[in-house]
């Protein structure tokens, strides 16, 4: 342990005396480290932020989409309440926690401005929880919400300006004109899912059918999404596509995963790149450190020779040259590091990274460690080579050096 | 400079070696008797080296020698001669080709490279004739610098035990001084003091006087020999400075690897001369 510490203290003392060079040497480490953390981190909320917008889009990991199509020619499809109550046994048969309807269909509103129309999606409030929608006022649907007599609906940004912006703690209502025309309460409000969206707006299943709004488009079908567990995704898609062919004949059934992932990482390539990179970018620091690191031996020789004369062994003569470079390296990875985080955590870099975060994720705790790993690593290896090369010199030349 | 073309004092060219105590000494004789087992004992030590065009050249010849822990040996001889080589053989920084040397009862042909670094740094403390003081560092910290390598309570109390070593060699007042503020004899007092600081039993002086002018050279051999004397360390000076020689107590000529005992002063200086 003592010679831990001298190694150490001998390492701190080489580093304190020559500090010009160590500080140029390591200004280099600390960016190369700064960069490749940074880069790391912002690949990371990039990802984030592409990973959420999937997830809005597609569902989340993993979700599966049933799709029921009628029209198989030659057979007679099961009506459309048929199929509604299969799918729901289907639900509630393999216990999905996580389990919405959806169907897409235009209704009428009427808007201070007049009357408008507006996508409409038909869902059930885990919809909410597989997509990750997000409010930024209000909230979105509970499970009591399909009970009120006034179905609640959660809009859009663009529906919210046109309804005049009202205060959503007052339970603005708004007329929705179908077969049978209802007054509809705004609970929610989300952002626009793109900057010139025009007014959408969810409602829940049962709501709609209360209001004449019925289900898709005419022709569309149902759909059903199913947030199920990664590992499980391929057998159920199997399973639930014989199982729900054979209960409808005359429907095209369809099973398959709309989450990003489903056909693997969609990020692995950009990561790949991203991690080539950062790896050259630091390869050019450690070269750097190492160049530096040579030279800075070559001038030490005699001073090598000193110390071994004095009883310094070749381990300990290259623990020293290595701690020298580790130290100074890690002290400058750590330094590389705070930058980075400064940098990627700046709101204006968030907000540019991924404009679609309503919640930044924390800096990356692997971003940090790798930052610092190969901090360390660079300076063992660009410490090992001037080691070896100290440990070679001849005592007796290198005092006369 | 070196010192090789100082006028030794007449007595001392006249043969008549004194002690500090005023005794008179014969060169090679060994004050302290031959019964007495020597620290270090070189026997039939030969050192060759294989030149570029694969001749050998053969740097020392049938060496003996034996250092007695309390002696002072001065080995003198011109330039080239093997000297260093045998200083170097003598620390454990060289192996001879051939022969046997025994270090403190163990034969060193068998110690490995990191043994003979721990014992080089317990046992043997080197003074250069360039001072060697490792630049950046203070007094003080040229001092300690032996100490990192040293047990655990050397490393702990270095500071003090370093002081403690300024010192004694006068120079507590500049610990906090680097090298090149220090003028040449305190550098060399500077290299004593980290010599001696683990208190080593065969201190290895190369040249000590050479970088420096007459008066400090004597003033730092005062020193040495007062501090060796006080540790009762082996002291063995490699020299070409005659003045330098004639404070050993026992002294030898080495003369194209040759080593012979040399009794007077006037052999060693008609011996430089020549070489010079």
């Amino acid at each position: 342990m003592t010679a831990l510490i001298s190694a150490m203290v001998e390492a701190w003392s080489e580093l304190r005396i020559h500090k010009t060079r160590v500080l140029l040497a390591l200004i280099g480490v600390t960016l190369s480290v700064a960069v490749l953390t940074t880069v790391v981190g912002v690949g990371n909320l990039a990802r984030e932020g592409i990973r959420l917008d999937s997830e809005r889009n597609g569902g989340r990991e993993a979700t599966l989409t049933v799709s029921i199509q009628p029209g198989q020619p030659g057979v007679d499809a099961v009506d459309e309440t048929r199929t509604t109550q299969i799918l729901d046994a289907t639900i509630e048969r393999y216990s999905f926690t996580h389990a919405s309807r959806l169907s897409h269909a235009q209704a009428r509103f009427q808007f201070p401005a007049g009357v408008q129309p507006v996508e409409l999606q038909v869902v059930d409030p885990p919809y909410g929880t597989i997509h990750r929608v997000a409010v930024s006022q209000g909230s979105w649907f509970a499970a009591d919400d399909a009970e009120r007599l006034a179905p609640a609906v959660v809009v859009n940004e663009a529906f919210y300006q046109a309804a005049g912006r009202p205060n959503l703690v007052t339970e603005p209502q708004i007329s929705v004109l179908g077969t049978n025309p209802a007054t509809a309460v705004m609970i929610g409000v989300m952002p626009n899912a793109y900057p010139e969206a025009g007014p959408q707006a969810f409602m829940l299943t049962q709501a709609a059918a209360s209001v004449g709004i019925g289900g898709s488009y005419q022709g569309m079908g149902q759909e059903l999404r199913i947030w199920v567990p990664t590992g499980m995704a391929e057998e159920l898609v199997a399973v639930l596509t014989a199982d729900l062919t054979q209960q409808l004949p005359g429907s095209y059934v369809g099973v398959y995963r709309s989450d990003y992932a489903a056909y693997g990482d969609p990020f692995g390539m950009v990561q790949i790149m991203v991690s080539g990179i950062a790896a050259l970018i630091l390869l050019l620091g450690a070269v750097g450190l190492l160049n530096i690191s040579m030279v800075t031996v070559r001038y030490r020789v005699r001073e090598i020779g000193i110390r071994r004369s004095f009883g310094a062994t070749s381990g300990r003569i290259f623990t020293g040259v290595m701690m020298e470079s580790v130290v100074g390296t890690t002290v400058a990875g750590a330094l590389g590091v705070m930058l980075a985080v400064a940098i990627v955590k700046n709101p204006f870099v968030e907000s540019k990274v991924a404009p679609g975060l309503d919640a930044y994720p924390a800096f990356p705790i692997e971003a940090a460690l790798l930052g610092l790993g190969a901090a360390v690593v660079v300076g063992a290896l660009a410490g090992a080579i001037p080691a070896l090369v100290a440990i070679r010199v001849k005592v007796i030349d290198a005092i006369r050096f | 400079m070196s010192n090789i073309f100082q006028e030794p004092d007449q007595d001392l060219l006249d043969g008549a070696f004194l002690t500090e105590s005023g005794d008179s000494v014969d060169g090679a004789l060994n004050a302290s008797g031959a019964a007495e087992e020597a620290f270090v004992d070189l026997r039939d030590v030969t050192r060759t080296v294989l030149l570029p065009d694969d001749q050998e050249l053969h740097i020392l010849r049938g060496v003996d020698l034996q250092v007695r822990i309390g002696d002072h040996t001065a080995i003198v001889g011109r330039s080239g001669c093997g000297k260093s080589t045998l200083l170097n053989i003598l620390g454990l920084l060289d192996v001879p080709t051939s022969g046997t040397m025994i270090f403190d009862g163990t034969p060193v042909g068998k110690l490995r490279n990191n043994t003979r670094a721990k014992v080089r740094g317990a046992s043997i403390g080197f003074i250069f004739q360039q001072f060697n003081l490792l630049p950046g560092r203070t007094a003080l910290e040229n001092v300690v610098t032996p100490l990192m390598y040293g047990s655990r309570k050397e490393f702990w109390g270095r500071n003090a035990i370093g002081m403690e070593m300024l010192e004694r060699v006068g120079l507590g007042a500049r610990a906090g001084t680097q090298p090149h503020m220090l003028s040449g004899g305190e550098q060399q007092r500077v290299a004593i003091a980290r010599a001696l600081v683990r208190r080593p039993r065969l201190i290895l002086a190369d040249e000590p006087t050479g970088a420096l002018d007459v008066e400090t050279g004597q003033a730092v051999m005062d020193l040495l020999d007062t501090i060796a004397t006080e540790s009762g360390a082996a002291l063995v000076t490699i020299t070409h400075d005659l003045n330098v020689a004639a404070r050993a107590r026992t002294r030898y000529r080495l003369d194209a690897g040759v080593l012979s005992p040399t009794d007077t002063v006037a052999t060693s200086a008609a011996l430089v001369a020549v070489g010079a």
